[in-house]
C-alpha cells in the first residue's frame, strides 16, 4: 500500500511561546481582553425611549441594523474566514477565528436589540427589506467578490478593511445620533461595544495588508494601490444611494455623508494610504464625535485652542510596575 | 532634537511625525534615547476597554529616565475615536504623570489638517520659549 501521509506536511500545533510576529499576540490580548456579549447591556430599558420615536425614525432605526447584520454576517461567514488561506503565521489564523466569531456576536446583539424593540411582523420586514434593497445587496457584491475562492490575497485584505472601517457607518451613525439625544442609550452602549471591535479589526487586518504589500514589487504596489481607491470610490458611490435612501426622509444625508468622508479616511490609513478627503468634508458634527467617544473631549487640547491652561482627567488604571516615578 | 516618537510595526504615528517634516527621535522596542534637551513626545495609545496599557511599554521604560523626563514640556497623543473615552489615552496618561501639557490628539496617521496645526502649535511653542529664554 502506498503512503501517501508522508507527502503530506506534518500537521502543527501552535506554539504561542514561539510568535514570529509581535502585533498577532498584541490583538490577540486586545481582542480577548475586549470580548463582550449582548447579554451585558440591558437593552430592555430603551423599550421607554424606543416609543418616543416616530414611526418613520422606528422604521428607519429596524432597518439600519437590518443593515448592519448582514454585513456582519458577510463577514463573520465569508470574510474572515476567507482570510484565513491567506495567513503568514499560525497566531494570525488563531487571530482571524476571533475576528470571525465577533462579527457573529454582533450579528446576533442586533437580533437581541430586536427582540426588545420591535415585533416579529416589523423584524421579518426587515429582514426582508435588507435582502432586497438594491444598494446594500450592491456594496454585499462588491465585497463577496474580492472574498471568492482563489481572489488576490491583497485585494481580500481591501474589502475587508473597507467593510470594517467603512462601510459599517452609514449605519452606525444613527444610534451616535440617538445617543447624543439621550435616546436608546442602552442600545448606543451596544454599538459602541462593536464600534471599538471594528476599529481592532480593521487595524489589523490593514497591518496584514501593509506586511504583505511591502513583499510586492512597485508595479504591484501601485496597481494595488489603484485598486483600492478604485475600490473606495465605487463603494463610497453605492453609499451615497444607500445613506440617501435611508436618511432623506429625516433630513439627515449631508450630516451622514460627512461621517462617510471621516471613516474613509480612517480605512485608507488603516491600509497605509493617505487620507482622501479633505477637512472642509469631514466635519463631523461634534455631537456625533462626543457620542462616539464621550467625555474624550473633556480636556481641551493646547493646540485647539480654548485656553492654555489643561485639565488633568480622571484617574485612569496605569501600570504602576512599569513606571519608576 | 526637539521631536521624540514611538510607533508600532503598523506606522501610523511614523507616518504621522514623517509628514510634520521635523527631525525626531525614534524610541524603539529595544532602544530609549536618552533627551538632554526640551523636547515634545508623540506616541500611540494602546488601551484596552478598562484603560490598561494605554502607554506602550517602550515609551514607560524612555519616560523612567529622570533627565529625559525633566526635558519632557508636552505630550501629542494618537488614537482612534472608535476607542470611545480611552481615544488617545496615553496622552492623559503621560500629561497626568509628567505634570506636562497633553497639547494635541490625532487619529490613526493623523489628516492634512492634523499636521497643519501641529506644525503651527509646535512653532507657537518653540517661539514662546525662544521668547521666554531670552526675557530670563
Amino acid at each position: 500500500m502506498k503512503d501517501f501521509a508522508r507527502h503530506t506536511p506534518a500537521a502543527r500545533g501552535i506554539n504561542w511561546n514561539r510568535v514570529q510576529d509581535d502585533k498577532d499576540l498584541e490583538v490577540w490580548n486586545r481582542l480577548t481582553a475586549n470580548f463582550w456579549l449582548p447579554e451585558k447591556v440591558p437593552l430592555s430599558n430603551d423599550v421607554q425611549s424606543w416609543a418616543t420615536l416616530t414611526d418613520q425614525e422606528r422604521e428607519l432605526t429596524i432597518r439600519v441594523f437590518a443593515g448592519l447584520t448582514l454585513l456582519d454576517t458577510v463577514q463573520g461567514s465569508v470574510g474572515a474566514p476567507a482570510m484565513l488561506a491567506d495567513a503568514v503565521t499560525p497566531h494570525e489564523e488563531a487571530v482571524l477565528t476571533n475576528i470571525a466569531f465577533m462579527e457573529s456576536v454582533h450579528a446576533k446583539s442586533y437580533s437581541s436589540i430586536f427582540s426588545t424593540l420591535c415585533s416579529t411582523t416589523e423584524i421579518d420586514a426587515a429582514f426582508r427589506w435588507a435582502e432586497e434593497n438594491p444598494h446594500l445587496q450592491a456594496k454585499a457584491s462588491k465585497i463577496l467578490a474580492d472574498y471568492a475562492p482563489g481572489a488576490d490575497p491583497l485585494k481580500k485584505k481591501i474589502a475587508s478593511t473597507f467593510l470594517e472601517s467603512f462601510l459599517f457607518y452609514s449605519g452606525f451613525y444613527l444610534p451616535m445620533h440617538w445617543s447624543s439625544r439621550a435616546k436608546l442609550t442602552n442600545t448606543a452602549d451596544l454599538i459602541r461595544l462593536i464600534i471599538r471591535d471594528e476599529a481592532v479589526h480593521g487595524y489589523y487586518i490593514g497591518y496584514k495588508f501593509q506586511r504583505a504589500l511591502e513583499r510586492e514589487s512597485a508595479a504591484r504596489q501601485a496597481e494595488i494601490k489603484d485598486y483600492a481607491f478604485g475600490l473606495m470610490f465605487e463603494l463610497y458611490e453605492i453609499e451615497e444611494h444607500y445613506t440617501a435612501e435611508l436618511y432623506d426622509g429625516l433630513g439627515m444625508t449631508e450630516d451622514v455623508k460627512k461621517f462617510l468622508h471621516y471613516n474613509a479616511n480612517k480605512a485608507l490609513m488603516n491600509l497605509g494610504f493617505e487620507s482622501l478627503f479633505p477637512d472642509s468634508v469631514t466635519d463631523v458634527n461634534p455631537a456625533i464625535l462626543s457620542a462616539l467617544s464621550p467625555n474624550a473631549d473633556e480636556n481641551h487640547d493646547f493646540f485647539s485652542g480654548s485656553g492654555s491652561s489643561y485639565v488633568i482627567g480622571k484617574s485612569v488604571a496605569t501600570e504602576d510596575e512599569d513606571w519608576d516615578f | 532634537m526637539r521631536l521624540a516618537f514611538y510607533s508600532t510595526a503598523s506606522g501610523n504615528t511614523a507616518r504621522f511625525v514623517e509628514r510634520l517634516g521635523e527631525p525626531a527621535v525614534r524610541i524603539t522596542a529595544g532602544d530609549a534615547p536618552a533627551m538632554t534637551a526640551p523636547f515634545v513626545l508623540i506616541t500611540p495609545t494602546y488601551a484596552d476597554g478598562e484603560g490598561r496599557g494605554a502607554v506602550p511599554k517602550p515609551v514607560i521604560r524612555f519616560l523612567n529616565d529622570p533627565g529625559t523626563r525633566a526635558n519632557l514640556i508636552g505630550v501629542i497623543a494618537g488614537g482612534n475615536r472608535n476607542f470611545g473615552e480611552m481615544f488617545a489615552r496615553a496622552g492623559d496618561v503621560i500629561a497626568q504623570k509628567c505634570g506636562v501639557p497633553c497639547l494635541y490628539r490625532f487619529e490613526l496617521a493623523g489628516t492634512a489638517g492634523d499636521v497643519t496645526r501641529v506644525q503651527q502649535g509646535l512653532e507657537r511653542l518653540w517661539q514662546a520659549r525662544t521668547h521666554s529664554n531670552a526675557v530670563a
